[in-house]
């Protein structure tokens, strides 16, 4: 617990503890309509502190950060459909799967020097390899797409994840607060300082006696790892996966939206940007509906303009002007 | 003959091929000098495929006469993106670049679907079913004149960065950036023109494309994504780079949409992506950076 | 007298071109060894070899007994070498503490320990005060020494400085001159390369001359000054 606090501006601390708890408390009010848009957020918020472990603190850009989502999504789904292996379990093997992958790439790149632009555009080439390529397998479904039995249910069933709303809601919370923390103890820990050394410069990073190699291969297994449970989370909440749109690029594109309209390489910077940036669309459909404006693209077109203005105007993100304006200390 | 359709469907990729190039000519041109990454490359090229479908359907003119003032209307849309939007983030790190594009592709792509809705649309040319036939190889003419044009516009362009003043000194600006702001060159002004001839191919490829494919708002971020891999394959910068990437690519994909199934053709444009990357990062006629 | 890093043989060619022939020398542990020469004469190519950043195309370089020409430059360092930048490069969004904890954290994984570690340099550096500013706010001065209080938080056993006097001020000059002279009385060995001769005159107890990559003089800083070769090839008409 001392070690969570260290070096934690008090307000800061402040600010999480009275977040938590109105999150914890959230679905005594909300709606089931408002708790899958709180759970949309929640997950966009993980999954941009997942990425965010690979750019804001080592300074890889990743774009193709589906492909851990999907497999995580595929492979705990199979395992539950061929074989009825609960999701928990099935995270046990997801879990290595997407760490595989992201190793393969990551070994590739770094060895063999791809870096930057490169680097950006072989994590795009991967997600688009997986994605063509699991439209051809069939025993995930193919291009057909892969289903979990839908029913009402009365009740929770949380070794399985099935039930209500509420019970997925506390699921992606509780992920939520974990990657969250487990982010804060990475960053204050040997390896989060040397991945911001790399980030910032690798060669000076290399003359301090850090093997560039071995950080840079961390952040991109644990970056994938953590991944891969936010694709377990999906596969068990939509309960149906097709290769179209699990791994296509407008997702990889959505993953890194939060983190970095939030303030990349921040900690408060990917949840900050999911409650934004969700609620901005969310907020926009209501809208345009109480408008009568139904047509597809208008919504996505105010959205982008949004998008554009904060990018312009923030090129920071929002958190780290927000924190200023709050008198919130920043690190990194 | 099996060999006839395999010889066939290689001359038909390779000619679809030139007209890829020819877009991602535009997209290694904005790389090489300013830098930045296009990422609503793809987006900007629907764009142009639309232009030349309203051009066609209201006023019944052609395509391929269009290609001109469609291309002259890309230079405008690149100049204004370039001098308003991207000069400022010349100098921001990569991600900050890719936002601001991504947010530019997101509104293209939308204005598009907002505008013409999501079906697919193309044009009828009254050349539309004509073709040449050499020896026993059957081409559709279509994409024989737009192989052509391809062919013209990126001669065309060689030509200005090889012996116009203009052409030299955005070159000039693209190998030393410092050293052209000491010359007195007007650093800003020339990236914005660059943008504007870069989106000009996008505009002369997709006049063309118009022809041979049918258009969707979501085909932009495709041909974003297939634009990076011929640049890459070609060699990031490098003109010429671009056309073989593009016929490397194109005859790629149609080959192997034959031999196995077409709807598993990028992946082998992806996998010749990955093993250039890993084997010759500068791409096929790039220089070794560093 | 054990030599701390024996340099034999080394050279090394660009596409012909020679920038390093045949430079042998060795350091001793204690000493303030500098290599000068005019630009252009290899300095920059040697020190880059010692470190790691370049292999040598032939020729051995030791460390405490052992070869090292040819390891990667953190596997140098974790050895006991550690080295600056010509170009100063710390880590710019970092604060001047977090620059140098990354440094201190190559001996200990604790985070404390480093801080504590990263304090104790930052006051011989006098740093300290300015521990929470962010290394690109610094002036060039305080940056120059923020890249030293960096490598000095490795524990090294030799410290390579390259041109780190240059562009600075004569009072700067003298500060960090003062500085390096105390890590050296506390028992640092320091291999430096320099330009501002009136800092090796001051610092080094053995220099060596470089030419067209070649050595063409070593000795006490006095003598190498009138070596006729020295004087004819690179101190000219330069007023010393």
């Amino acid at each position: 617990m001392s070690r969570l606090l260290e070096g934690v501006p008090k307000r800061a601390g402040v600010l999480v503890f009275a977040l938590l708890l109105a999150l914890l408390v959230a679905p005594l009010f909300a709606n089931d309509y408002l708790l899958t848009i709180l759970i949309l957020i929640l997950y966009f918020a993980y999954v941009g502190q997942a990425w965010n472990i690979m750019m804001g603190f080592a300074g890889q850009l990743s774009l193709g950060h589906a492909i851990y989502v999907g497999l995580g999504a595929y492979t705990s789904a199979a395992l539950y459909l061929h074989f009825g292996i609960a999701p928990w379990i099935g995270l046990l093997v997801a879990i290595p799967v997407a760490m595989a992958c992201g190793a393969i790439i990551g070994f590739l790149a770094f060895r063999f020097g791809v870096a930057g632009v490169y680097f950006a555009i072989l994590t795009i080439a991967f997600a688009e390899f997986a994605r063509i390529g699991f439209d051809h397998i069939g025993y995930t479904g193919g291009s057909a797409g892969l289903f979990l039995p839908v029913a009402q249910y009365t009740h929770n069933d949380l070794w399985n994840l099935r039930g209500r709303p509420a019970m997925f809601y506390y699921v992606i919370l509780a992920l939520t607060v974990a990657v969250f923390l487990l982010c804060h103890l990475l960053l204050r820990s040997r390896m989060g300082y040397f991945w911001l050394a790399i980030r910032e410069d690798e060669e000076a990073a290399r003359a301090l006696g850090i093997d560039t190699f071995r950080y840079k291969m961390a952040a991109v297994t644990i970056s994938a790892g953590m991944t891969a449970v936010a694709g377990v989370f999906f596969a068990f909440f939509y309960n149906n996966l097709f290769p179209e749109q699990v791994f296509h690029i407008s997702r990889s594109i959505e993953i890194i939206l939060a983190p970095i309209i939030g303030g990349i390489g921040t900690l408060f910077g990917p949840v900050l940007g999911a409650f934004v940036l969700t609620g901005l669309s969310e907020g926009m459909t209501e809208l345009l509906h109480a408008l009568g404006i139904d047509v597809p693209g208008a919504k996505q077109v105010f959205y982008g303009i949004c998008l554009l203005v904060v990018v312009m105007a923030l090129p920071d993100g929002i958190w780290p002007w927000l924190a200023r304006r709050l008198g919130l200390e920043r690190r990194a | 003959m099996p060999l006839d359709i395999y010889l066939n469907v290689a001359v038909s990729g390779l000619l679809t091929g030139l007209v890829y190039g020819l877009m991602a000519l535009g997209l290694s041109v904005i790389f090489g000098v300013v830098r930045v990454v296009n990422f609503a490359h793809g987006e900007m090229m629907t764009i142009a495929m639309y232009i030349a479908i309203v051009l066609f359907q209201a006023f019944r003119l052609d395509p391929l006469v269009m290609m001109v003032p469609i291309a002259g209307a890309l230079f405008a849309l690149g100049y204004v993106m370039q001098a308003g939007l991207i000069n400022p983030f010349v100098d921001r790190p990569e991600h900050s670049q890719f936002m601001l594009l991504v947010a530019v592709a997101i509104i293209m792509v939308n204005a598009l679907l907002l505008i013409f809705g999501p079906d697919a649309r193309s044009v009828q040319t009254s050349y539309a079913f004509d073709s040449f036939a050499f020896g026993r190889i059957i081409v559709d003419a279509t994409k024989v004149y737009a192989g052509l044009a391809a062919i013209v516009v990126a001669a065309a362009l060689f030509a200005f960065f090889r012996f116009s003043d203009l052409g030299k000194a955005i070159r000039a600006c693209a190998d030393n950036y410092t050293g052209a702001l000491v010359v007195g060159l007007n650093v800003k002004r020339l990236y914005a023109l660059t943008f504007g001839l870069g989106a000009a191919c996008v505009g002369a490829a997709g006049s063309m494309l118009v022809l041979i494919i049918d258009v969707t708002p979501p085909l932009g971020p495709q041909y974003t994504l297939l634009a990076f891999v011929i640049v890459i394959t070609g060699g990031l910068g490098s003109m010429p780079g671009a056309l073989i990437g593009g016929v490397l690519i194109g005859m790629t994909e149609a080959l192997a949409g034959l031999l196995f199934t077409p709807s598993a053709k990028s992946m082998f444009a992806f996998a010749i992506l990955v093993l250039v990357l890993l084997f010759r990062p500068q791409g096929i006629l790039g220089k070794r950076a560093s | 007298m054990s030599a701390l890093l024996s340099v034999a043989r080394v050279s090394k060619r660009f596409r012909g071109l020679v920038a390093v022939d045949r430079a042998s020398f060795e350091v001793v542990r204690g000493e303030i060894f500098a290599v000068i020469g005019p630009n252009g004469a290899g300095k920059t190519t040697l020190f880059s070899t010692v470190a790691g950043a370049l292999k040598p195309d032939e020729g051995e370089i030791a460390f405490q007994g052992e070869r090292i020409d040819g390891l990667r430059p953190d596997d140098i360092c974790r050895r006991g070498i550690a080295r600056t930048f010509q170009i100063v490069r710390p880590f710019p969004a970092l604060t001047v503490e977090d620059n140098v904890i990354i440094g201190a954290l190559l001996r200990t994984s604790d985070t404390a320990q480093a801080r504590a570690t990263a304090h104790d340099v930052l006051r011989q550096l006098d740093l300290f005060d300015k521990r929470a500013q962010v290394a690109k706010s610094l002036t060039l001065p305080d940056r120059k020494r923020l890249e030293v209080a960096r490598a000095l938080a490795t524990a090294p056993q030799l410290l390579l400085l390259d041109e780190v006097m240059a562009g600075l001020r004569p009072t700067e000059t003298d500060r960090i001159v003062a500085i390096l002279r105390e890590l050296n009385a506390r028992g640092l060995t320091i291999l430096l390369i320099e330009h501002v001769m009136r800092a090796v005159m001051a610092l080094a107890n053995r220099v060596l001359v470089l030419h067209h990559g070649a050595p063409i003089a070593l000795g006490s800083p006095a003598d190498v000054v009138r070596e006729p070769a020295v004087i004819s090839s690179y101190l000219g008409a330069e007023a010393i």
